[in-house]
Order: C-alpha cells, then structure tokens, then sequence
C-alpha cells in the first residue's frame, strides 16, 4: 500500500532521470574516452587512465587546424546571421509589409528541407556560377541555413514585447535611437543571444550541407568522419569533452547571475 | 527643447482621427484650463483613449489641432512634448528597478545629477527602499505609484492618466483617487484623466467631458452635468436615470407642460432642455420617494402609482423596482437611514417626485430605448 502511494507519487520523476540518462551517457562515454590511453588505433576500449590527450590536444596538428577553421567559419556565420536576422525578424514583426504571410512560409521552409537538398542545391548554384569551392563557400551556406532560425527565435521574443514599452519611453522624452538602445534592445537581447548560440553550434557540427560545398577545406566534423576510416585520434574526445563543458560553464554563469539577481532583491 | 514652450491652456481644435473609414475622433474642440484636473469619460470605444494619445503624441491627428499655451503641438514627436503619460497597465521598463524607471525622464533630457531628485520623488510616493526592486517584484498599488512618479519627476505642464486605477481593487483605488488628487492641487499641473468609471471621474475632476462616438456630450462641473444632463445618453451613462417618453401639451407660466399617456406632468422651463415635440422626462432614482398611498404625497409634487417588483438591498441603500403599468419600470432609491417603511415585491406603493428634480429631454420622434419606461395607460397625475 505504501509502496504503490510512494511508486504513484515518485515515476514520473523516476521516468524523467532515465531520459536524462538517456540524454548524457553518450556525452559520459565522450568524456571517459578523453582519458584515455586506447590498447591501439582502432581500439574504443577503456584502456588506461591519462591526462596526456588534455596536456596535448593538438598532438594531430591537421585537426587543430580544423577545429579553428569551424571556430573560424562559426563565428563569422553566427554574426552575420544573426545580424541579418533579427533586422528580418525586426521586418517582419514591426512592418505591415505585403504578403508577410507568405514571407513567414518562406522563412520556415529552409528548416522543412532536408539538408540533402540543400547541400546538393547550393552546390549545383556554386558550380554554375563559377564559384571557387572552399571557405568562403561554406560561409555562405551556414549563414543561409542558420538564417532561418535566428529569425524565428528572435521574432517569437518580440512578438512578446508590449509596444507600450516604447511608446512609455518616448513619452519619457527618448527619441528613436534612445528608445531602440535603451528598451527595444536589452529587451530583445536575450532572444538575440540564444539564437547566435543556437546557430554557431548548428554551423559548428554542420556536416551534410558542408561536405557538398568544402572543396578541399577541412572543418572539424568532416576531419572526424574522415579520421574515422582510419581510428579516431583520442583528441577528438577532447575537444569534443571540452565543447561541452564550455556550453555547461555558459549555462551555469547565466543561470547563477539570474538567482543571484533574485537573492539580492528578495 | 521641451522646456520653452509658454505655460498655459490646453486646448483641442477641431481634432479629428480616422482609421480607415472608421471615425474614432470626430472634430473634437476642448479646452482645458491650466492646473484643472479635466476627466474624459466614455464607453470603450467612444474615442477618449485615441484623443489622449494624440495629445501624447503617440498617434497623429488626421486634421485639426492640439495647442498648448497656444502653440500647436500636434505634429511634434513625442519626446519633444512636454506632456507625460500613466499608461493603462502602467507600461513600466520590466529590466529597469524602480530608481532607473524613475529616473528615465531626467536620463533622457541630460538633466544631472538625477539622485537627489529621484529620493525625493520616491519618498513623496511613499517608496523608499524599493529603488533596486525590479517592476515585477511590487505589488498593483506600489506599481501605480512608480508609474506616477516616472511621469510626475519630469514636471509636464500635462499630465495624462489612461486609466491608471484600472487594475487596482476597491480600496486601493479609492486611496490612490484622494491620493492624485492631492498631488493635482499640490503640484498645480494639469491632469487630464481617461476613464469609463462615472463615479471616479466625478470624484476627481473639477470638469468632465462625457463622450460618445468621437464627440463630447456634455461639458461641466460633475454635479452640474449629474443633475441636469443635456441628452438620454448622458442620462444614462452618468449614474442611472428614469426616462419617460412623452410629447410637450404646452406650457404654463414658468412650467412646461407634458403628456405621457394621456397623463400630466410639469418640469419648470428652466430644467427643460425642449420646449416642444417628443421628450423624456427625466428623474434620477434617488430623487424619487415612496409611500403607500396617494393622500400622503406632498402638495406640488407629482407621482406614479405601482407595484414593486424587486427590493435589492446594497447596505447604504434599497432599490425598488416599481411597475407603474404595463412594461414600465421606474427605479428608486431609498436610503436606510431607519425613518422609512421597507417594502417587498408585490406591494402597492406610490413614488412620488418635487418637479423641480425632473428634467426634460428633446427626443427624436422614433426614438424609443428599451431601457426607458414606456407609460402606455394612465397611471398618475399631476397634484396640487
């Protein structure tokens, strides 16, 4: 009896730690073979304990070389789309424009495609066009993929944002700009920052639409898949385990600032 | 930049707003006395929020003009109008504390420093110690009174309240409407108050413009227009009124003489706002007083005779529903102060009223509310 009130009480939660456990084992088992010393190349066993793949990361300079070039292509991906799309988000939820309906279908419509079909699109658009494959060319592609939902996310934050807002700030005596720097601007940040993460980590472990557009450049997901033929270097869990903690750090500081706030002012 | 425009009245001329083919503003001309405390009253709808907001300068008039000290401000922007707002649902900056919501105006027209004049404020709006609170971390009252505060530090020669008390309970609200009206005669700047809520913008303003369809109504002290309203919709808007349709027989000396149904009624000339065709005769439901027969309704007053249908008792007072024939319902209020007999429903009784307490309303000849009692045989008479 008490049994089934405490099962009755207590599975969800039950049921929630084993999808989290779900979530992470695979991020756990990343993170174990950073430290290890495999038996050989092709070996994904537990080995041995070490902390030379840390002390050492770039043991296999060609893939240090990737890893900056997807930092590289990230961050320039990431400003610019999330540039360009929060004026378009901005357009889009500020402005009567003609056929906004059909321009909101149009926005989504990168995000339904399969990323099959835009990699071979964009390929075949490059080619015609005489386009140099390499760099630049993936540039491009990630701004164009990470478009879509810079604007989304952006446009959901100011679509939750009361217009009176604003007008109370220009009846305070704020012109536009002040208005835009002072309201519009911190308001809208939060929505700004998640959708610049959101699309530097889509651009960063892009695969599919990259391999069709790379020419010879090499980016980080592409060296891993390549590297896989021949045994995966130990250092790939390391930067793989590092990527995730800086995400964690990232988290971890914005939630504490957020409590801290709260506990100051109770 | 705001600050040189001349002090004086306010004044709207002619000011009209569109969207599209509906009128929301329809030639509007006010004006409003400087240091006055001016309510807007009306429907949702009626076009009062619209004709603050051009006075704000947060929608553009489609034509006329909205001068301030005789300079027409109507076309510059916002910030550069000496005018500040509470908004309806105060519109507080959510990632600003109170000390920086407050101290916005003064930021923004480079006036520093800015402490010692937001202390002052906050302690006159009896909030100190809440400077580092954020807006969502106050309650409705305290945050009406930051609302009020962002406005007011800024000294404007205007001050527009839409609806400030809106969200606010009972007791709250009666607190704050003595409150604003205590800073208004302390501070001498001129409030112009929006509302739908008749009995605050009676309490609080020195004038009232009752609205209706994007034009003024009536105009005047609030007892004035309470009293002797100029039309049924003032009437009726304005606390509740008994109208009975009828048609002018003539007049009588100082008197002017009605028929309603084959019956007399007089309303002295000077209360009469028609002197011929179809009218209503008007009488607030206080000013009707009830007894259980004829012979004890005093000389030169005029009465109808009924049933009562309904007693609702509110504490301070009952309300009667009298049927005084067929579909015709007069309501009347009778306070408790313990002199008088309590009727229930299904007693005689007999409500009778001074003329000099009715009124009398032009009517257009088929205009005939559902709400107005409708007298179609002979119910009372004239006495004298």
């Amino acid at each position: 009896m008490r049994l089934s009130r405490w099962l009755a009480r207590h599975w969800v939660m039950g049921v929630a730690l084993l999808v989290l456990g779900y979530l992470l084992l695979p991020i756990a088992v990343v993170a174990a073979l950073s430290v290890n010393r495999p038996a050989n190349r092709l070996s994904y066993d537990f080995h041995e304990f070490t902390l030379d793949n840390w002390r050492n990361p770039c043991a296999t300079s060609e893939m240090c070389d990737a890893v900056l070039r997807s930092v590289q292509i990230g961050f320039i991906a990431t400003v610019v789309a999330t540039t360009l799309g929060t004026l378009m988000a901005f357009a889009l939820a500020r402005h009567r424009l003609r056929g906004r309906s059909g321009l909101n279908v149009l926005i989504f419509l990168p995000m339904a495609t399969p990323e099959l079909v835009l990699g071979t699109s964009l390929l075949t658009l490059f080619v015609a066009g005489g386009v140099p494959l390499g760099f630049w060319t993936i540039v491009l592609a990630h701004v164009m993929f990470c478009l879509s939902f810079v604007v989304v996310t952006v446009k959901a934050r100011l679509a939750g944002m009361d217009r009176r807002l604003e007008e109370a700030a220009m009846d305070l005596y704020a012109s536009e700009w002040q208005t835009f720097r002072r309201i519009t601007l911190p308001l809208v940040l939060p929505g700004i920052v998640a959708a610049a993460l959101l699309a530097f980590s889509l651009s960063f472990d892009d695969f599919i639409i990259t391999n069709f557009n790379s020419g010879t450049t090499v980016t980080f997901p592409m060296y891993v898949w390549g590297a896989a033929q021949r045994g995966i270097p130990p250092q790939v869990n390391v930067i793989g385990t590092a990527m995730f903690l800086i995400a964690l750090l990232l988290v971890l500081t914005s939630t504490l600032r957020r409590g801290g706030r709260r506990l100051r002012n109770p | 930049m705001a600050r040189d425009v001349p002090a004086g009245d306010l004044c709207l001329a002619d000011l009209t707003k569109t969207f599209g083919a509906f009128t929301a503003v329809d030639g509007l001309s006010l004006t409003i006395g400087q240091g006055s405390f001016f309510a807007l009253l009306g429907a949702s709808g009626c076009g009062k929020t619209t004709t603050l907001r051009m006075i704000a300068g947060l929608e553009e008039p489609t034509s006329g003009q909205v001068l301030l000290g005789g300079r027409d401000i109507a076309r510059l922007r916002p910030h550069k109008r000496p005018v500040n707002t509470v908004f309806q649902s105060y519109a507080l900056f959510p990632h600003l504390d109170v000390f920086e919501n407050v101290a916005f105006g003064l930021r923004r027209r480079g006036i520093r420093p800015v402490d010692g004049q937001v202390r002052q404020m906050l302690t006159l709006m009896g909030l100190d110690g809440y400077e580092r609170r954020r807006p969502a971390q106050l309650s409705g009252g305290e945050q009406q009174r930051v609302a009020l505060a962002r406005a007011l530090i800024n000294h404007p020669q205007v001050l527009l309240l839409d609806e400030p008390l809106g969200a606010l309970d009972l007791k709250l609200r009666r607190r704050m409407q003595i409150e604003l009206k205590r800073i208004q005669t302390g501070a001498g700047i001129t409030f112009l108050h929006v509302t739908h809520d008749q009995e605050e913008a009676m309490t609080m303003a020195d004038t009232v413009a009752v609205m209706n369809a994007g034009r003024v109504e009536q105009l005047g002290a609030p007892a004035e227009i309470y009293e002797f309203p100029a039309t049924a919709f003032v009437a009726n808007f304005l606390g509740q009124s008994n109208l009975i349709a009828g048609v002018v027989a003539g007049g009588n000396g100082g008197d002017v003489l009605i028929t309603a149904h084959g019956v007399r009624f007089s309303v002295p000339s000077a209360r009469a706002r028609a002197d011929r065709g179809p009218v209503y005769l008007g009488v607030r439901p206080e000013k009707l007083h009830l007894v259980d027969s004829v012979d004890q309704v005093p000389a030169g007053s005029q009465y109808l005779t009924g049933t009562i249908t309904d007693a609702s008792y509110v504490g301070v007072s009952t309300q009667y529903l009298l049927r005084a024939g067929c579909d015709t319902e007069l309501s009347v209020f009778v306070a408790n102060s313990g002199t008088q007999r309590r009727y229930g429903p299904g007693d005689r009784a007999v409500a009778y009223w001074n003329p000099q307490h009715a009124f009398l309303l032009g009517r257009r000849a088929d205009e005939d509310e559902p709400s107005t009692p409708v007298l179609d045989e002979p119910v009372g008479a004239a006495r004298d």
